[in-house]
């Protein structure tokens, strides 16, 4: 048995390098980018000094972005949670032998690429499209009011395109709820909403943890809803990381940002785990 | 019509089940379960008790009929207003509440706010106090039996529903569990309808039972009522064992008194207690259960005034010490069976031996020919 003490280390190898090339190295490489001299550039290299300025420095000049980000992140992750739990049920419910199709149809969209998917919603959202002209024929918006460019269109496409990471794990976990708890929560005097409050909801809580995680964490540092769908006005922290990195060169800047995004997005996680008490989904 | 001192019986009238697949899961079926009574519906799997009980319980809509207790109409009823709770075949427990929370579920439901002393109470009635902060998952299938239970019962339900509850235990716990069951319901004094396939359990449990074959009622009575006068071949093999022999009706007579039916059983005139004869001319089954027919080797006398067969032979003994089990062939070739307590007055009869036997005719019953003499075998033991 001795000989083959080495079997599991040779096992776990692969995966391990495989975190050190592209987790590893690169997180190390982003906290030093976020520590480097501000003063360096791209010709005569940076130095890390330690420099915490950094994150001072992008905190007063971001941080309206910033909020901005985790706010409609938070928006879009609440109506993906409502919209998706309502399909997800409905789906595990009532499809009957329909089931696989919709199933099937949620995750279509995902045959062509969210690039393409986005930019299709600006010609939805247009200002001369049917939607703007009915909507304002119906008064529900202005004569001169306008859907795109407004902070409506961009949680409008997060909301669409993370929309079927929330109704995967929701429909997982319904599905996979005993129909006979609910008959005896019935039984035991619970009207529909009581059961769906206090046995549906409560068993269904790690798919509802899953579904927050995988829309929230991508929806903070999506900038391309922004920047397709939003005004120039309503920037998001991943449009300033963007530019920093592609257009200014600021890499200090842009790494600060990128560990105060990651770090806040880390808390959070952890603390809305803790809280939906499903750790062992970690 | 109704009075204040009107039983709250539980009364099913015409009461029909017909599935989404037109599948008549219940024909109509009338059945009145007194107030306070234990009840149980016994049938093989698939006849359709569970459906019945679910009509009652609001689970399931009926096609047709109507339900009440004590008078008041409950039959569309939502679930959770009926004054009616469940024991799930499977327990339904909720694996995200402790077994304390699971049984104060439907106190709380209903706005009881301080239900701590209650709940304590219930659980020491069903003997899990110990277990109370501990998940369902956690404990035996025993104790999560008793947890349904206690769920149910917590809420003094006008009738208690029981759905195969003990079918998951093994046979000795569930032996235990049917007298803890009985001795509980005597206790708390509530309407006990217990579901069960397995005869013995039934007839351990209940003071009532319905038996029930292909979404029918075949018969109600006590326990002895149905073992001793079984009104169809279905009940007479169902419950326990009958010997069936085919005879006819030749007339009428009086027996010591009593009325008795006269049959022509192979060339044997046999008498049948009036109020036990299912028919009255042409062609019956007459049954007696094997632990009546009482055998002796031919030619000796038999301590028994009645119906004397001679010519029998022994062709199976089964001896399983408290008792000796025969099968015999007739006169007449047919197979019957003979059960005999091991007395020690006589010896095991060995397969062979040329017997006589007998039986008391108060003991002997007479069914209708046209039922099959086999419904019912071998079913009560799936
Ligand atoms: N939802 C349903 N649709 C169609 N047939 C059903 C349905 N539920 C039960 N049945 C049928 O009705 C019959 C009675 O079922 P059930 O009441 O569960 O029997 P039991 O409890 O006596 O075993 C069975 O033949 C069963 O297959
Ligand atoms: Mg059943």
């Amino acid at each position: 048995m001795r000989t083959r003490r080495w079997l599991p280390y040779a096992l776990f190898a692969p995966a391990a390098l495989w975190l050190l090339l592209f987790f590893v190295v690169p997180f190390y490489s982003l906290l030093a980018n976020s520590l480097f001299d501000p003063t360096g550039d791209n010709l005569t290299g940076y130095d890390v000094t330690f420099h915490f300025g950094n994150f001072t420095h992008v905190l007063s000049k971001y941080g309206p972005h910033i909020w901005r980000s985790f706010w409609w992140a938070t928006i879009s992750t609440a109506l993906c949670l409502v919209l998706g739990y309502v399909l997800a049920y409905t789906i595990a419910f009532k499809a009957g032998r329909w089931k696989n199709i919709v199933l099937v149809l949620v995750v279509a969209p995902f045959f062509t690429s969210f690039l393409i998917r986005t930019a299709a919603w600006k010609l939805i959202l247009a200002d001369h499209g049917w939607l703007v002209q009915t909507l304002q024929s119906l008064h529900v918006i202005s004569s001169d009011g306008r859907l795109l460019a407004t902070p409506v269109a961009a949680i409008a496409g997060l909301t669409y395109n993370f929309l079927p990471f929330a109704i995967l794990p929701l429909y997982t976990s319904i599905e996979k709820l005993d129909r006979g708890l609910l008959e005896a929560a019935g039984d035991l005097y619970a009207s529909p909403a009581k059961t769906f409050l206090r046995v549906t909801l409560p068993l269904t809580m790690p798919g509802i943890v899953g579904a927050t995680l995988l829309t929230f964490i991508p929806s903070v540092g999506d900038y391309i809803n922004a920047q397709l769908l939003g005004g120039t006005t309503d920037r998001v922290v991943g449009q300033d990381i963007e530019s920093l990195f592609t257009t200014t060169g600021d890499y200090a800047s842009a790494g600060a940002l990128s560990v105060i995004l990651l770090v806040v997005i880390l808390v959070m996680t952890m603390f809305y785990v803790r809280k939906a008490g499903t750790e062992e989904l970690l | 019509m109704s009075q204040a001192s009107e039983p709250r019986d539980l009364r099913l009238t015409q009461l029909e089940k017909i599935y989404a697949n037109g599948f008549t899961a219940v024909h109509p079926l009338d059945l009145t379960i007194p107030q306070g009574s234990f009840f149980a519906l016994l049938g093989p799997s698939g006849c359709g008790k569970t459906t019945t009980l679910r009509m009652v319980a609001g689970l399931e809509v009926p096609t047709a009929g109507s339900i009440t207790i004590g008078g008041t109409e409950i039959t569309y009823e939502k679930p959770y207003r009926r004054p009616v709770n469940t024991v799930f075949q499977s327990y339904a427990l909720f694996p995200h509440l402790s077994i304390a929370d699971n049984v104060a579920f439907g106190l709380k439901r209903r706005g009881i706010k301080d239900t701590a002393k209650t709940v304590a109470d219930m659980l020491e009635l069903v003997e899990l106090t110990a277990q109370a902060s501990k998940r369902p998952q956690q404990l035996s299938g025993g104790q999560q039996q008793r947890v349904a239970l206690a769920r149910a019962l917590i809420n003094q339900p006008e009738v208690l529903l029981l759905d195969e509850p003990l079918g998951a235990l093994d046979l000795k716990l569930r032996r235990a569990m049917q007298l803890e069951l009985k001795r509980i319901q005597t206790e708390v004094g509530l309407t006990f309808v217990h579901v069960t396939h397995d005869q013995e359990e039934a007839m351990t449990m209940a003071d009532t039972i319905a038996v029930m074959n292909a979404g029918r009622i075949e018969q109600l009575g006590s326990p002895a009522d149905l073992y001793d006068n079984p009104a169809t071949t279905f009940v007479a093999n169902f419950l326990g064992q009958s010997n069936l022999i085919a005879g006819n009706v030749v007339g009428e007579d009086t027996l010591a008194g009593a009325p008795v039916v006269t049959v022509d059983m192979e060339g044997t005139i046999v008498s049948i207690p009036k109020e036990r004869a299912h028919v009255t001319s042409g062609k019956g089954w007459v049954g007696i259960r094997p632990e009546k027919v009482l055998v002796a080797p031919a030619g000796e006398p038999i301590d028994a005034p009645g119906n004397h067969f001679t010519g029998g032979t022994i062709i199976d003994t089964s001896f399983i010490g408290v008792s000796t089990q025969y099968v015999l062939r007739t006169a007449w070739g047919q197979e019957i069976s003979a059960f005999e307590q091991n007395t020690g007055a006589r010896g095991v009869l060995a397969p062979g031996t040329a017997v006589d036997f007998t039986w008391r005719p108060e003991f002997a019953f007479l069914l209708d020919a046209s039922q099959d003499a086999t419904a019912g075998v071998d079913l009560g033991e799936e």
